[in-house]
């Protein structure tokens, strides 16, 4: 699971990674201008028209909750363009995994200051195909390629899902803006469409934000080399699904639904994959695996209405997205350095990375919720917040204690062992300090984490309160981000989080060995949606197969039924049958005339002599054309006689050289019979209800009486074809000719083939050429 | 096909065709006729006149190949219908010109309506001949 | 007279299916001639018929004198012959080549585009679905 090869020396750094960093640190300090006006109250739109006819229009809304994800995307971001230079220094697809990931970048801002929901999902789309590139960035493994689809597939589907709830969220309330959703909310969950359109966008944040049972594909997608995994799956794009529930929070929440499912999956997708946190030893699915546990608690605190909860989720988000970044950097250095991730027998690199090893301390002590770290004022709101609940759900309650147990656990085994912990193993390379680019960023983020636990006034008034803002609307204050609240419930269940959290670090090793045992014991998601795509595939090799026989006769048959069916079928609903045939007025020429044509259809069609049947055929278009003559049709007769003997000097020639017409022999003769006879007969009463109903002959009329005086034509046909109606026999002729240049084209550019096939056992032969051979001969 | 008197004979016939068809084209707007007409009775003339003497004598009367006939005649007509909107008026508009018109009869007249029919004529003419042409020189 | 003709389109089209449902692709071209007949008897016959009354206008006249058959169809019937002869002369040089290239008429054996197996699954799809395949671990 290494990342691609990568030289370890900085000082090949070259300057490309820069660009992106100067970019995103300016748009930091542009979105960071912004503060005060946002924590002031202001929210500001940009609008532009897109396509002004279905509504959709490219809006941005700046307001405390997009600022804060804009702030931390665009901060974040320009400390892992910094630390990626380094880090894949020499690596020759740099410029391209820059793009990618400039890409994804401004992707994702365009997603959370998005005001309009179609720009919305198109920003959403764009995040996951340079999510899916950025995974498969290295494309030559295996695993790197199933990975990367796998995100795709799972993301791209709750995608497909979004969309669907987007458009009818759309046509119920009238409009794509979603500032003026939020004032909508209280008709639309009333709305009979409501369940609808919140299952499909709830389909679509879970499977971007990977809750379970959508979670598989969060750990797989750490194949993506580690500044992508800190920036995309820990900070960013797997909370954008967090942010848009967080964004229709006023327009959807609120009803038990939301409340139950939200909870529900949030707190099941923590305890679980705290629990799982806890077994990994590769040090990058531990992370993971707390990554979830986070999303987890988000959705859970998304689900809630209190005023505590909203808070709460405001701080976890940022404390969240300060130290995952911050610990995956420093996996990352980790990895860098000694060419190891296993927790179980790293240990003591703190004498040989100080740095580093200070970093990862504060990362750590902010996740493991410890004072004074801006960590513990996270934790102290959620409890806060889920104790505000009913005390019959207290569940959620113990499971939330119980993750942040498992969460202080993993912060020590992640952050504290590979630096002060005993070495059960050695690495494959001896460590040393990380380069200075690579430890800007988590000591940043992990000082971070410090100074806001220390000074939480400022984060309060320049972020907290303009995104509880924005999720509660102006009026409802947040409550005071401060590390002394006093001895409450909270302050009591923080110390029984950390007592426990100790006592689990302690005996983590053989709690491990026993959650493996148990794992490998249980049925894995991974391996249920291998399972989904070999029967898929099964599904649709099967249908392929019993569809596409690649039986050409089947195609005609089952495309000649359809219409047999369609047709017959709605004569037969409508019964609009047509009254038994009179022919009595028919006089005797006629009817010689059209046995003749019938007699020489039938001779076509049963006789095996190549000569009979072309002759057969020859009857045919004389008989057609001599109804033409009978029924007034001068130019009509001409033209089928000089067509008709074209027909027959063509096939003549085409004849020399092909086989003798086998027996008339076929598997498939009754069902050939049965469909050529329902067609004749349907044709023959589609025409006869037809002539049923009265002829509309204005159109003629004004042919027949425009045709002199306005066209100067005395034969009206003529006058049709080249005046009236010019524009069409132009594209008809013009047809003609691509007929007779294809024609001329098939039968020039390729000679036959050199070993011409014998007359009368036609088989399997299939000689085909190669390009030399033919333009030799 | 190496009969004196059918080569001699299809030279003659192939000629009178060629003259029917222009007959035919002409006098499409008042009689039965037309550029279609016209169009498959000269092919028929032309290839008569190839399967008596085979096509690379038929080619070499033709002087011009076939297809370069046919696209020709599609531009022909184009430009036909073109020539109305330079003329204000909508696509295919025909235009007419009537040459010593009097009172009674309308003279000789010209149009592009005629220009038009020439073009179909050479389209159906070039169409038919490359087909049959290049199935008689490949088979 | 139009039932007589709709009879008769009814046995063009029928012996057309039949020949076009054939293994043997000159009976299937033998079978677009016809049910080409058949789609231009169809529209000339819809426009009803009138027996020895052209479309032309007399000398003199400015109109048709006293009912003639209707122009619409007869225009509409002419370059579908001229265009169902285009794509008859298409469809016969494509046969042609097809078995000079391919050594067979009938069709069951045309198999370079869409090869038939009688393995469980079809050759092309295995190979072009391997990209999910799941590495062997």
């Amino acid at each position: 699971m290494a990342d691609p090869q990568h030289t370890q020396t900085s000082s090949q750094a070259g300057w490309i990674g820069l660009v992106p960093a100067v970019l995103s640190l300016a748009l930091f300090a542009a979105f960071a201008s912004q503060l005060p006006a946002i924590a002031a109250g202001d929210v500001q739109r940009l609008v532009w028209e897109w396509v002004p006819a279905l509504g959709i229009s490219l809006s941005f809304l700046l307001d405390g909750l997009s600022l804060t994800f804009a702030l931390l995307i665009s901060g974040i971001g320009g400390m892992v363009f910094l630390y990626a230079n380094t880090y894949l220094a020499g690596h020759p697809q740099l410029t391209r995994f820059m793009l990618f990931l400039t890409g994804f970048m401004l992707a994702m801002l365009g997603l959370v200051l998005a005001d309009n929901l179609i720009a919305l999902f198109v920003f959403w789309e764009l995040t996951t195909i340079t999510s899916y590139l950025l995974i498969g960035f290295g494309h030559a493994t295996e695993n790197g390629r199933r990975s990367a689809l796998q995100a795709l597939f799972v993301t791209g589907a709750g995608a497909l899902a979004l969309l669907a709830g987007f458009i009818l969220l759309g046509i119920t309330a009238g409009t794509f803006e979603i500032s003026a959703l939020m004032a909508q909310g209280d008709t639309l969950r009333a709305h009979a469409l409501y369940l609808p359109i919140l299952i499909l966008i709830i389909a679509g944040t879970f499977t971007k934000s990977a809750q379970f049972p959508f979670h598989f594909w969060l750990p797989n997608a750490m194949a993506a080399p580690t500044p992508v995994s800190a920036f995309l799956h820990s900070a960013t794009m797997v909370k954008a699904g967090v942010y848009l529930m967080a964004r229709l929070y006023p327009t959807l929440s609120g009803t038990d639904v939301w409340f139950w499912t939200l909870t529900i999956a949030g707190a099941f997708t923590a305890l679980f994959a705290s629990v799982l946190a806890l077994r990994q030893t590769d040090l990058k699915q531990a992370l993971a695996y707390t990554t979830l546990m986070a999303l987890g608690t988000l959705t859970l605190f998304l689900g809630q209405s209190s005023s505590y909860a909203i808070t709460g989720f405001v701080t976890f988000l940022v404390v969240h997205s300060l130290y995952k970044a911050a610990l995956f950097l420093v996996v990352g250095c980790i990895d860098h350095a000694t060419g190891s991730r296993d927790a179980e027998t790293l240990g003591g690199l703190g004498r040989a990375m100080p740095v580093t090893a200070a970093a990862a301390a504060l990362a750590a002590l902010s996740m493991a919720g410890l004072p004074p770290f801006l960590g513990f004022i996270g934790k102290e709101l959620l409890y806060a917040g889920i104790l505000a609940l009913d005390a019959k759900v207290l569940i959620f309650a113990a499971a939330l204690i119980a993750s942040n147990v498992l969460m202080f656990a993993v912060a020590g085994i992640v952050a504290l062992r590979p630096f002060w912990g005993r070495a059960h193993g050695v690495p494959p390379r001896a460590p040393t300090e990380a380069p200075l680019f690579m430890l800007i960023g988590p000591v940043i983020l992990g000082a971070l984490g410090l100074m806001l636990g220390l000074f939480p006034a400022g984060l309060q008034t320049a972020l907290v309160d303009p995104a509880v803002a924005s999720l509660l609307g102006q009026d409802t204050k947040a409550k005071t981000l401060t590390l002394w609240h006093g001895v409450n419930l909270p302050l009591i269940l923080s110390g029984a989080t950390i007592a426990a959290g100790v006592m689990l670090y302690l005996t983590h090793r053989p709690a491990r060995a026993a959650l493996v045992w148990l794992d490998d014991r249980t049925p894995s998601f991974d391996a249920g949606w291998d399972r989904f795509l070999k029967g898929l595939k099964a599904l649709a090799a099967w249908q392929t197969r019993y569809l596409q026989t690649g039986v050409l006769r089947n195609y005609i048959a089952a495309t000649l039924a359809t219409v047999l069916v369609a047709i017959a079928g709605t004569m037969f609903a409508r019964n609009a049958w047509p009254q038994m045939p009179d022919i009595s007025d028919a006089s005797w020429p006629l009817i010689a005339i059209c046995l003749f044509t019938c007699a020489g259809a039938v001779m076509t069609a049963l006789t095996s002599s190549r000569i009979a049947a072309m002759a057969a055929l020859g009857v045919v278009g004389i008989g057609v054309a001599l109804v033409f003559i009978v029924f007034s049709a001068p130019d009509v007769a001409i033209t089928q006689l000089l067509v008709e003997t074209l027909v027959v000097v063509l096939v003549a020639v085409a004849l020399l050289r092909l086989p003798l017409l086998d027996q008339n022999g076929r598997d498939t003769r009754p069902r050939d019979a049965a469909l050529a006879i329902g067609l004749g007969a349907t044709v023959t009463a589609v025409i006869l209800a037809v002539l049923e109903a009265p002829l509309d002959r204005r159109l003629t009329s004004f042919f027949e009486t425009a045709s002199w005086p306005e066209a100067f034509g005395r034969n009206i046909v003529n006058v049709i074809l080249v005046d009236f109606r010019a524009l069409d026999t132009f594209g008809e002729i013009a047809v003609v000719v691509i007929a007779a240049l294809s024609a001329y084209a098939l039968l020039r550019a390729t000679s036959p083939a050199p070993n011409t096939p014998p007359r009368d056992t036609p088989t399997r032969q299939i000689a085909t050429p190669s390009r030399a051979e033919r333009s030799n001969s | 096909m190496n009969s004196i008197i059918l080569q001699v004979g299809t030279r003659y016939l192939a000629g009178i065709l060629i003259l029917f068809s222009l007959y035919m084209l002409l006098r499409g707007h008042n009689e039965p006729g037309g550029g279609f007409i016209g169009g498959l009775i000269g092919s028929t003339g032309f290839i008569l006149y190839a399967l008596a003497c085979g096509t690379a004598q038929a080619r070499a009367a033709l002087h011009i190949m076939p297809q370069n006939i046919a696209v020709a005649g599609l531009g022909i007509a184009l430009l036909a219908g073109i020539a109305a909107a330079l003329f204000g008026d909508a696509l295919f508009t025909g235009q007419w010109l009537f040459l010593n018109a009097t009172e009674d009869s309308k003279g000789l007249p010209l149009s592009t309506v005629l220009i038009f029919d020439i073009g179909v004529y050479l389209v159906v003419f070039g169409a038919i001949l490359s087909i049959v042409f290049a199935m008689e020189e490949e088979i | 007279m139009e039932a007589l003709l709709a009879l008769t389109i009814g046995v063009l089209v029928a012996t057309a299916v039949y020949l076009m449902l054939a293994r043997n692709v000159l009976r299937f071209i033998f079978g677009l001639v016809l049910i080409s007949n058949a789609a231009n008897l169809t529209i000339f016959v819809a426009g009803r018929l009138t027996a020895g009354a052209p479309p032309l206008i007399p000398e003199g006249a400015k109109a048709p004198v006293g009912e003639v058959a209707n122009a619409l169809p007869q225009a509409l019937v002419l370059t579908a012959i001229v265009i169902g002869f285009g794509l008859f002369a298409f469809a016969l040089v494509l046969m042609f080549r097809a078995y000079t290239h391919l050594g067979t008429l009938y069709s069951d054996d045309m198999q370079v585009a869409e090869p038939r197996s009688t393995a469980s699954t079809p050759s092309h799809l295995t190979k072009d679905t391997q990209m999910t395949e799941r590495p062997a671990e």
